[in-house]
């Protein structure tokens, strides 16, 4: 059965916040497996970290696998540290997204993140070869690649994941735009991006939303959502449709795709409700057709 | 000190021959296909093309890299393993490689063939470039420009390979080879495709008050004011609108060139074993220019004198430049 998760909260969202929303994901959501840790900013790590046995023994008593994720960029001591210790533990499993996690992984069990750039068969086969149980794709594969990467992913044994729901990451820096924003740097951030729980929008001069912007991480302004191509992610092979977690009850957009999956909803129901509790973001769907990934593509009507 | 070689870009034949004959040490070029990060219309060399650079640059004493620095999507990884074989059969002097699955099938089917780390594999820790090192034998790694120097120094000590820097030419803001935006809004992949904020989709647009809007598929990435010239419209030196800034501002870097010539001394201290100078889409007359005076610079430094910089600070032409991530932590 297609496997539905939960991704890591990209954003510095403060603990108390963080408490919430987990144990409403417990309580409430219809995910398999959550991502947790801090993927985007080392120096968010210690606001939320405390509270991590906890939230992990919280969402195991619902009945959710856990899964920890590494950073996606590691460059600094710290960080450097942090992917270590990750990559040591035995439980529980944990997701890599940089080379540095893999080095110091070795060939124990373990999952690829969206950041490590398993774009085909061959890259997929050998990143099996040393360890890995499971690949998320990345987020600008389109259709028939995705077909082929999932494919051989699963001739591997692999688990095999997409992101159908949330902002996509369109890039990530050695340099933070909150804090430039602000007129600060990354040393003196005093973690302003904390004031945008779903990123800070930028604009066009001619006043069209166009990114996001989340510390060091650059998204869509566009929610991704993949709706119609659920049957065909899950014939290619697709096992596991990850959620990314956005400033919206995700509790309740687990549980429309959740009957989205099991057909006790349509996709155009699906879609209706899911603007509903998307509000004014737009939604998209432009990578997986191969076309600019803001965009949102109409599947033809059955004949 | 290390050797520190000039490693420089060469976009056509021609300019591949003005890079080499300028004083380059090595040139890097690719081929007319998506299997590089400079897939530009009416860039690049055709596998005959290479095999005469090839010929060309050796007996010269230069070498030639070739750039296989793209992620190939499944299904089409045949086009970068044709590549690799031509590199292979008209023997250039090392391939450049980022993605995992590329690299392995390179080490495997062709392991006489020196492999060096594209800065589009965004390894920016010991940890990360040991990896490549240990498992696909990389020669030498392209650090991504992020670090401080003395950062590159500490990196140096813990590695088993050489290292290669940027210094001069565009300044990539974004961690490469992790980069969508340009996907995002045309539909046409840097990492895929080999495509930055591609000129087929660029429009300037005039007001009636004179002033000059740039568009990348429609959307206005900056303005500029009558007497201003227009600048291209790459993605991540656009100017936006955010909440506190509802003046406009560039959101993540104003248009800048890197230009380290004042560090060449405190690189090559650090451990830097070559430079690269970036703009394999540049002219012919824009390589001579740059290379020379690169190649003065360094050899001056490599016989222990003073180099005189100013004729390298002039090569901006005109343009802001910075010494980016480099020089201080505050760029971040």
């Amino acid at each position: 059965m297609t496997k539905l998760t939960l991704g890591p909260i990209a954003y510095h969202w403060p603990p108390e916040r963080r408490r919430d929303f987990y144990a409403r994901i417990a309580d409430e959501a219809a995910v398999d497996e959550v991502y947790l840790g801090e993927v985007i900013c080392s120096k968010r790590a210690p606001f939320h970290e405390p509270d991590l046995p906890e939230t992990i023994e919280r969402l195991r008593r619902a009945g959710k696998t856990v899964i920890l994720s590494t950073l996606a960029e590691v460059m600094l001591v710290r960080e450097r540290k942090a992917t270590a210790e990750l990559a040591s533990l035995e439980a529980p499993e944990i997701e890599i997204n940089n080379a540095a996690g893999l080095f110091a992984r070795g060939r124990r069990p373990h999952r690829i993140g969206p950041f490590m750039n398993a774009y085909n068969e061959a890259t997929i086969a050998w990143m099996a070869s040393q360890g890995a149980t499971h690949v998320c794709l990345p987020v600008e594969l389109p259709g028939p690649a995705v077909a082929v990467a999932a494919g051989a992913a699963r001739a591997l044994g692999m688990g095999v994941e997409a992101q159908v729901f949330g902002r996509a990451s369109l890039a990530v820096s050695a340099r933070c735009y909150h804090a430039r924003a602000h007129g600060r740097t990354k040393d003196n951030c005093r973690h302003v991006c904390e004031e945008d729980p779903d990123g800070m929008p930028l604009r066009t001069t001619d006043d069209r939303p166009i990114l996001r912007v989340n510390g060091i991480q650059t998204q869509s302004e566009s929610y991704l959502a993949l709706i119609d191509e659920i049957p065909e992610l899950v014939a290619a092979g697709v096992t596991h449709l990850r959620l990314m977690p956005q400033a919206v009850d995700m509790a309740a957009a687990a549980n429309l795709f959740r009957a989205l999956l099991d057909a006790r909803l349509s996709a155009a129901e699906a879609e209706a409700r899911l603007r509903e509790i998307c509000g004014d973001a737009p939604l998209s769907n432009g990578f997986y057709h191969g076309k600019a990934g803001y965009r949102r593509i109409a599947r033809a009507p059955a004949a | 000190m290390s050797v520190a070689e000039l490693i420089c870009p060469a976009g056509t034949p021609s300019a591949l021959r003005t890079a080499v004959d300028a004083g380059a040490d090595a040139v890097y070029c690719g081929f007319q296909n998506a299997t590089n990060a400079r897939n530009f219309p009416g860039l690049n060399f055709t596998p005959q093309e290479l095999e005469e650079a090839v010929a060309y640059a050796h007996g010269r004493g230069a070498k030639v890299l070739l750039a296989l620095n793209t992620y190939p999507p499944a299904g089409r990884t045949a086009l970068w393993r044709e590549a690799a074989e031509i590199g292979a059969r008209v023997g250039v002097d090392a391939v450049i490689v980022a993605d995992m699955g590329v690299a392995d099938h390179i080490a495997r089917a062709h392991p006489g063939i020196r492999l060096h780390l594209s800065v589009q594999a965004a390894a920016s820790s010991p940890e990360a470039i040991r990896y490549y090192c240990a498992h696909f034998g990389v020669k030498r790694v392209v650090l991504p420009r992020i670090l401080t120097i003395a950062e590159i120094r500490q990196i140096r000590k813990e590695i088993p390979c050489e290292i290669e820097t940027f210094i001069f030419g565009n300044h990539g803001l974004m961690v490469e080879g992790r980069c969508s935006l340009t996907s995002y809004l045309t539909g046409q992949s840097t990492n895929m495709d080999g495509v930055c904020s591609p000129a087929s989709h660029v429009e300037y647009v005039r007001h009636e008050d004179g002033a000059m809007t740039s568009r990348l598929a429609g959307f206005a990435i900056d303005r500029f004011g009558p007497d201003e010239k227009a600048g291209y419209p790459t993605i991540c030196k656009g100017r936006y609108n955010a909440p506190h800034r509802p003046e406009g501002y560039y959101a993540f870097e104003e248009p800048i060139s890197l230009n380290l010539a004042p560090m060449l001394h405190q690189l090559i201290e650090a451990g830097v074993h070559a430079f690269k100078i970036e703009g394999r889409q540049r002219s012919k007359s824009y390589v001579r220019t740059v290379v020379s005076a690169f190649r003065k610079a360094v050899d001056e430094i490599r016989a222990g004198r003073r180099a005189d910089l100013d004729g390298l600070v002039a090569l901006t032409e005109g343009r802001k430049q910075t010494q980016g991530a480099f020089a201080t932590k505050k760029w971040r």
